[in-house]
């Protein structure tokens, strides 16, 4: 992935948080241009930083609800260009899917919070967002893949692990790299997932990733 | 011969001693208050005494177990608020205060000389008769001669003998009388003193109120935990396993160090996951953000059993309600989990104007015995206070149907 350095806006209540969010992100080269507090001072840094992505918690003041991801789906509404990675302390399907359907699912990401501490794949994940690309956590996949059980049950459990990797956003590359299989082996495990599933075949991987989660939601 | 008459006589000796103490103070507190009246300091004086009957109330509710094992409850109510001033107020305005002064005037006027008249007719008399041959003895023998209760002179041994044994018969004879009396003034006591079904109506209402006032101060418990949690432990443990994640990327790869670095990264990383469900368990975020359809929904994701839960929509409802429908359904889906072998389960949650209904429904072998379970226990006590109900029929062979039905209106 070519390493470009990202203009980020930072969302967290958490001085504590923040502060290390920062710190990684420096870390890998990624400019933090503005560190918020709450969902009203986001959307302003929004518009006086235009960023290349904004990251922010869920709950935040001063409800401290899902103030978080109420201003990422406004602020998707109003630029569905504007990549947006949302943070969250815990799973939760229904704030995916509202994630999912703005804009066009594109430059979309929900992680569980607890993955920041994997450094790396999390900045890995955020630089795949500001791409253009879909994350969404694998605790999220785990449900979503529990739900829908009819059609999945044709799966071999194989397929059934490629299919979670594939609708968290890996690449056939990745896919093939943490399953330690070769990529042709990857590429006809999709193959026959998608046909099984009756999903359109091909395309680039984002579109893959979206028809997956699309068809997982029901 | 019975404990009772002996209880009885115990009774009185205490309500002849107490009537006494109550008029000697009454009478000294009345001539303080009515003389300080004319430098006002007595007026409260002598308000304050109209209550006196309260506290004489109490002792004489503990003393009628002497004689009376039925429990007699305070009639009075509890003050809402803490403080002196709320407790006269409350008092006040209560039938049973005045009940208690008029028990109070009573005792202090006519019932304790009657108690007292009572004793000395059936018991000290019958013992003054008793002891004549000592006392003849302690006069000094027969040549001075006593007069026993000042009724008749006896001057021989033989005399003094015969005395006793009527003093004895008396005694005997007069034992169940003094127990009937002793009854009847317990009957009375009770009377004025006990609560009337109104009363006891009121307080029942007034255990029902500080219940469900509990039941929601434990649910504004548990949401300040889980907050405290989120806020605290779980932040830090998050902002710990980043600091931990660079560390790791600053170490040499291969060597001790960097070892040690990813076991505690590691280690960090899975104490995170166990916190974060921990407070899922206490208390669910998605149920305050989204209510009690999507919690159900989230609680079927989790479930080891397919769970259906189409046709599951619901207004927001009272957060007691939507808390305690939530933890049913949780309950019911890990009991079809652990126990019923079921392939499949259903949930269905409909609000109908005026009451809530879940039923949870799975396809298993049936058989289930509510009692077996504390956490239904648990359930029904906590439904109990919203006035809800709870009902698991599980008929061998299957299927279980547990249904929730609490009555509760929509949220504004």
């Amino acid at each position: 992935m070519p390493s470009r350095s990202l203009r980020v806006v930072l969302a967290e209540d958490s001085v504590l948080l923040r502060e290390g969010l920062i710190g990684v992100l420096g870390r890998f080269g990624h400019e933090t241009v503005a560190a918020v507090g709450d969902a009203e001072a986001l959307r302003d840094a929004v518009s006086a930083y235009d960023p290349d992505i904004v990251v922010t918690d869920v709950r935040m003041p001063p409800g401290f609800q899902d103030e978080g991801l109420r201003a990422a789906v406004a602020l998707r509404t109003e630029r569905p260009a504007l990549p947006v990675l949302v943070l969250s302390q815990y799973v939760q399907r229904t704030y995916a899917a509202e994630l999912l359907d703005t804009g066009d699912g594109t430059g979309v990401g929900y992680l569980l919070k607890d993955r920041v501490g994997q450094v790396e794949q999390f900045v890995e994940g955020l630089t795949r967002v500001a791409d253009g690309g879909t994350v969404v956590d694998p605790e999220v996949v785990r449900q979503l893949l529990r739900r829908r059980r009819d059609p999945l049950a044709q799966l071999t459990p194989r397929e059934r692990e490629v299919l979670g990797l594939v609708a968290e956003g890996k690449s056939n590359a990745a896919i093939a790299a943490g399953l330690v299989v070769s990529e042709a082996a990857v590429g006809k495990h999709i193959g026959n997932i998608l046909a099984k599933l009756d999903l359109p075949q091909g395309d680039g991987t984002h579109r893959r990733v979206l028809a997956v989660l699309a068809y997982l939601r029901g | 011969m019975s404990g009772a008459p002996w209880r009885g006589a115990g009774y009185l000796a205490g309500g002849a001693l107490l009537g006494a103490a109550v008029l000697l103070v009454g009478v000294a507190l009345t001539a303080v208050g009515a003389a300080l009246t004319l430098v006002l300091v007595g007026i409260p004086l002598l308000g304050a005494l109209a209550f006196c009957g309260v506290p004489l109330a109490a002792l004489e509710r503990r003393r009628l177990r002497m004689v009376d094992p039925a429990p007699a409850p305070s009639p009075h109510r509890t003050p809402d608020t803490p403080g002196i001033n709320a407790w006269f107020r409350l008092r006040v305005t209560e039938q049973a205060t005045w009940r208690e002064l008029a028990y109070a005037v009573l005792l202090a006027l006519v019932l304790w000389p009657l108690d007292l008249a009572v004793l000395a007719c059936a018991v000290a008399l019958p013992a003054l008769l008793l002891i004549a041959p000592a006392h003849l003895a302690a006069a000094g023998g027969p040549a001075h001669g006593v007069r026993p209760a000042k009724l008749w002179l006896v001057e021989s041994y033989p005399a003094a003998c015969g005395t006793a044994l009527l003093g004895l018969v008396a005694l005997l004879a007069l034992a169940y009388p003094l127990g009937a009396y002793a009854a009847a003034r317990a009957a009375f006591a009770r009377l004025l003193l006990a609560p009337r079904d109104t009363e006891l109506a009121a307080s029942l209402a007034e255990v029902t109120r500080s219940r469900a006032r509990l039941v929601d101060a434990f649910e504004a418990e548990r949401r300040r935990i889980e907050r405290d949690l989120h806020d605290g432990a779980q932040q830090r443990l998050v902002a710990l396993t980043m600091g931990l994640g660079l560390a790791r990327l600053d170490a040499e790869p291969g060597t001790p160090l960097a070892e040690r670095l990813a076991t505690a990264h590691d280690e960090a990383g899975r104490v995170l996951t166990e916190l974060r469900e921990l407070i899922r368990g206490i208390h669910p975020q998605v149920l305050t953000d989204y209510g009690l359809a999507t919690a159900i929904e989230d609680a079927a994701d989790r479930s080891p059993v397919p769970v259906d839960t189409a046709g599951t929509e619901l207004p927001r409802l009272p957060e007691a309600v939507e808390s305690a429908g939530y933890f049913a359904v949780r309950e019911a889906l890990a009991n079809v989990g652990k126990h019923s072998g079921a392939d499949s389960a259903r949930v269905t949650a409909v609000h109908t104007g005026e009451v809530l209904r879940i039923d949870v429904r799975d396809d298993g072998r049936g058989g289930a015995d509510p009692a077996h379970g504390t956490g239904l226990t648990g359930l029904a006590d906590r439904l109990a206070v919203l006035d809800g109900t709870l009902t698991v029929t599980s008929p061998p062979g299957g299927p279980t149907v547990l249904s929730v039905e609490i009555p509760c209106r929509a949220e504004a």
